[in-house]
């Protein structure tokens, strides 16, 4: 056997009444880029942080080339050779890109050096971070993990919001980390990036490690059997029905062309509703510096998706129609009537609710789910005296009982996994009562299991004549989950086409705003 | 093997499960701390046991002041706020009260003397939830003024002349059947209040969010102006209450009569398991907080030992609680 770089073995973690590992083990050989695989709540995030030395764990043991070590900083694990990049840059945004670099004592040589290989040559160091667009700084933090010259790198979703030029940029320079006998420990949930990208994959289900598989044609099948358990092989009848779970489970797990669930069922769904009267109307809208003028109609019964590259003016358009911006120019209309959004509160009592981008952004981190769930019921003046009768408590329940939302740690919705936090930001507003529900990439980050139960339930809440507008950032994702796709560029509808129509490569054409046939952009353009 | 959930609640280890109950229900552990705290001070004065309902009602009449201001603390902190203008309010209003009262009859006077209390803190809510003043400076601030515009107030009646309404003096040191205070006939219905309110209202409910992710909140269709300006008003009309009673207590009324209550009311709410950062807590913790409080300074006095040494272990005693309580709660 291989000496090993890094090697943890029985790690157990528990977090008040949750256990998030049970003996979870991980060898990383030199020379080799690990992927780090799992369903959300498997305990990825919670292994990763105690091998960075940011969580203790409550026992396990830990060798570092080959010598039994603790780590209980981050400034140890630096010590011995580990970096860590995650979703989120750890920039201080006040700071300058030089001062930032100068707290982790980074050579400056070797970063522009990385920089340059990173496909963005000429950074002045001097722009505060804060002015820095979010895809370059993640490539800053990157290439300052990589001029430190770690022995083991780990990228924890790094490339989940990432747009597609740049990922490909960063998949390559990292697996050039192996000629030098380092090791990469990658966690992602394309695995697609995968089996381009990894030698080997530690697969981890509920705290556990339950395989490690090497990379190699055909291993996607088993490490979806792995993540998914024995109840995968179930039918999956009451939980995701018909042809677009099992199409939305072949193709986001394996990419459409690739798995044979994928051949089956792609294209099923979007025959199947027939669009309704019109709910929201966006005339002419723009917001801010970046969204100018945006026209869609969204209609009741529809999933009608939303396709642009990172900073198009998404964001914004997604705020304004739930009246938690204040639009610059165009109107809102609401069943053919103009309407002033004011204040979220108004949007709401409109029908129209957001689920946003981020989740900090819409729980009670410390309150339970049911109270999370309950939040809208008690937000208008009038319904701030006693609670009374079972109307509310019956939504409520109702509402976590579809969506499934684990409760175990009740509590605190802080401690559930990401997958069941984004489950409460949805079950909030179909307890409510969902009229015209607004999803920013409401699966962002998330595993297979509930992306798959997410989509299931859009669906259906469209066919029960809910309107739907959904952003993702997953290309793939759009054919399987939407009837029409409109596409944003600069700030303006760039293209409506049918969602049947709307394969990645089209998609992609289409948000870099080129001809259907022209080729995709080089690399190089995301970085200006 | 892999049927087993991620988690059972069964298996916890015991520092684990001592951790959930302090963060789920404060209140045991710190009845726990008051009972060793009472048997510690009957050890040391056993004269007490002589006369336990004397020393119990000595306990309470100071005890319920301090807790009512200590629920303005709980309910601002529970939205990341802070109510310092709470003493200057209670003081000012025990103040207008007996200076009105010889010449606008009691009622009139207590009416008076309340919506003023409930005046200062609407312009507190104002500054804060308009505004976006911080609820620190907000509330020191006007808490000044106010004591300013008190102390003028001060001189132009000076002549008139002032009196504790009789009532307000019964309720603040009688009691019935010469064993019960007064003044938890007051208290017990207006802590049941402020409990049911926090618990079994949507406007407690709004008072937690805010405290916990004010941008969900407001996602969720809270109008975070409306809730704060509501709260520092009740919290004005609350220190407004503590002053009157505090004023039956002492029977006389004072400019400075709560000022040695202010920072109490403060350590009170911390103690009693409220999280200043906002979110977390609730009144019950806050009452056995503030009895707390009451107990270690009667233990403190009966140790016999010079006052800054007692000024000393006070402090230091409630700063062992207030850390030993976010190191429990804390997480892993």
């Amino acid at each position: 056997m291989t000496e090993h770089l890094l090697e943890a073995t029985g790690v157990v973690k528990r977090y008040g009444g949750v256990t998030a590992l049970r003996g979870a083990s991980l060898a990383v050989r030199p020379g080799e880029v690990h992927a780090l695989l799992g369903a959300n709540g498997a305990g990825k995030s919670t292994l990763i942080k105690i091998l960075t030395g940011t969580v203790r764990p409550d026992s396990g043991s830990f060798r570092v080339g080959g010598t039994e070590r603790t780590i209980r900083s981050a400034a140890e694990a630096r010590a011995v050779g580990l970096a860590s990049i995650y979703q989120d840059p750890s920039v201080i945004p006040d700071l300058d890109v030089r001062d930032n670099l100068r707290l982790t004592r980074t050579p400056l040589d070797a970063f522009r050096g990385w920089m340059a290989e990173l496909g963005i040559p000429d950074l002045p160091l001097d722009v505060l971070s804060r002015d820095l667009p979010l895809p370059t700084l993640r490539i800053v933090d990157l290439a300052r993990a990589l001029a430190a010259e770690p022995q083991v790198l780990i990228l924890d979703e790094t490339t989940a919001a990432l747009p597609a030029d740049l990922t490909e940029r960063v998949l390559e320079v990292v697996g050039r980390q192996r000629d030098h006998g380092r090791a990469v420990i990658f966690i992602s949930h394309r695995l697609i990036e995968i089996s381009t990208l990894c030698d080997r994959a530690t697969v981890l289900r509920d705290g556990q490690t339950v395989g490690v598989v090497p990379i190699e044609p055909g291993a996607e099948d088993r490490i979806v059997a792995l993540m998914l358990g024995p109840q995968a092989e179930r039918p999956e009848t009451e939980r995701a029905t018909g042809p677009v779970a099992a199409g939305i489970v072949g193709a986001a797990l394996l990419g459409a062309e690739a798995g044979p669930g994928g051949a089956d069922a792609g294209p099923a769904p979007t025959a199947a509703a027939a669009p309704g009267e019109l709910r929201l109307a966006a005339r002419g809208i723009g917001a801010g510096s970046r969204l100018h003028d945006v026209s869609l109609e969204l209609r009741a019964g529809e999933v009608l998706g939303v396709v642009a590259l990172e900073g198009q003016g998404q964001e914004e358009l997604f705020e304004t129609l739930a009246g938690a911006r204040r639009p610059t120019a165009g109107t809102i209309e609401v069943d053919g009537r103009p309407v002033r959004f004011h204040h979220p509160a108004d949007a709401i009592r409109a029908g129209v609710v957001l689920v946003p981008a981020d989740r900090l952004q819409a729980l009670l981190p410390q309150r339970s789910v049911r109270e999370n769930v309950a939040l809208p019921f008690s937000a208008p003046f009038r319904r701030w005296g006693l609670r009374r009768g079972a109307e509310e408590p019956r939504k409520v329940s109702a509402a976590i009982e579809r969506l499934q939302v684990d409760t175990r740690a009740q509590a605190e919705v802080r401690r559930l996994s990401g997958g069941n936090q984004q489950k409460v930001t949805i079950a909030r507003w179909v307890a409510l009562g969902v009229r015209t529900l607004l999803c920013f990439d409401p699966t962002r980050g998330i595993d297979i299991r509930t992306k798959r139960q997410i989509y299931a339930l859009l669906r259906e809440l469209a066919d029960q004549g809910a309107a739907v507008l959904l952003y993702t950032s997953e290309l793939e994702e759009i054919r399987l989950a939407c009837d029409r796709v409109v596409v944003i560029f600069g700030g303006r509808v760039v293209d409506v086409m049918d969602a049947a129509l709307a394969d990645e490569p089209t998609l992609l054409r289409a948000a870099y705003a080129l001809p259907p046939d022209a080729p995709l952009p080089v690399l190089d353009e995301a970085a200006s | 093997m892999s049927a087993a959930p991620a988690g059972t609640t069964e298996q916890l280890p015991a520092s684990a499960r001592v951790r959930r109950l302090f963060r789920e229900q404060p209140v045991v552990p710190l009845l726990g701390l008051l009972a060793i705290l009472v048997a510690i001070l009957l050890t040391v004065q056993p004269g007490i046991l002589n006369r336990p309902l004397g020393w119990a009602n000595g306990i309470v009449y100071f005890a319920v002041p301090l807790a009512i201001l200590a629920a303005c603390q709980t309910l601002t902190m529970l939205t990341g706020g802070i109510d310092l203008s709470v003493a200057t309010i209670a003081s000012m209003t025990a103040y207008v009260m007996a200076t009105q009262a010889p010449s606008q009859g009691d009622p009139a006077a207590i009416l008076i003397a309340l919506a003023l209390a409930a005046g200062v803190g609407l312009i507190n809510g104002i500054g804060i939830g308009i505004f976006r003043v911080q609820p620190l400076i907000m509330t020191l601030a006007t808490g000044l003024v106010a004591l300013g515009g008190a102390n003028v107030y001060q001189k132009l009646v000076l002549t008139a002349g002032s009196r504790v309404p009789e009532p307000v003096a019964v309720l603040g040191s009688g009691t019935t059947f010469g064993v019960i205070p007064n003044t938890l006939f007051l208290f017990i219905p207006l802590a049941l209040a402020i409990m049911i309110l926090l618990k079994r209202t949507g406007y407690g409910r709004m008072l937690y969010a805010v405290g916990d992710n004010p941008v969900a909140a407001r996602l969720a269709g809270v109008r975070i102006p409306q809730v704060l300006i509501l709260l520092y008003v009740l919290s004005g009309l609350l220190a407004g209450i503590g002053g009157i009673v505090l004023a039956g207590a002492a029977k006389t009324a004072t400019l400075n009569a709560a000022d040695a209550y202010l920072l109490p009311s403060v350590a009170a709410a911390v103690i009693g398991g409220t999280s200043i950062f906002g979110g977390r807590g609730g009144y019950a913790g806050t009452i056995v907080g503030a009895l707390i409080l009451r107990v270690l300074l009667g233990l403190l006095g009966a140790m016999n030992t010079p006052e800054p040494i007692r000024q000393i272990v006070y402090g230091a005693i409630i700063l062992g609680v207030a850390a030993a309580y976010a190191r429990v709660t804390d997480d892993g």
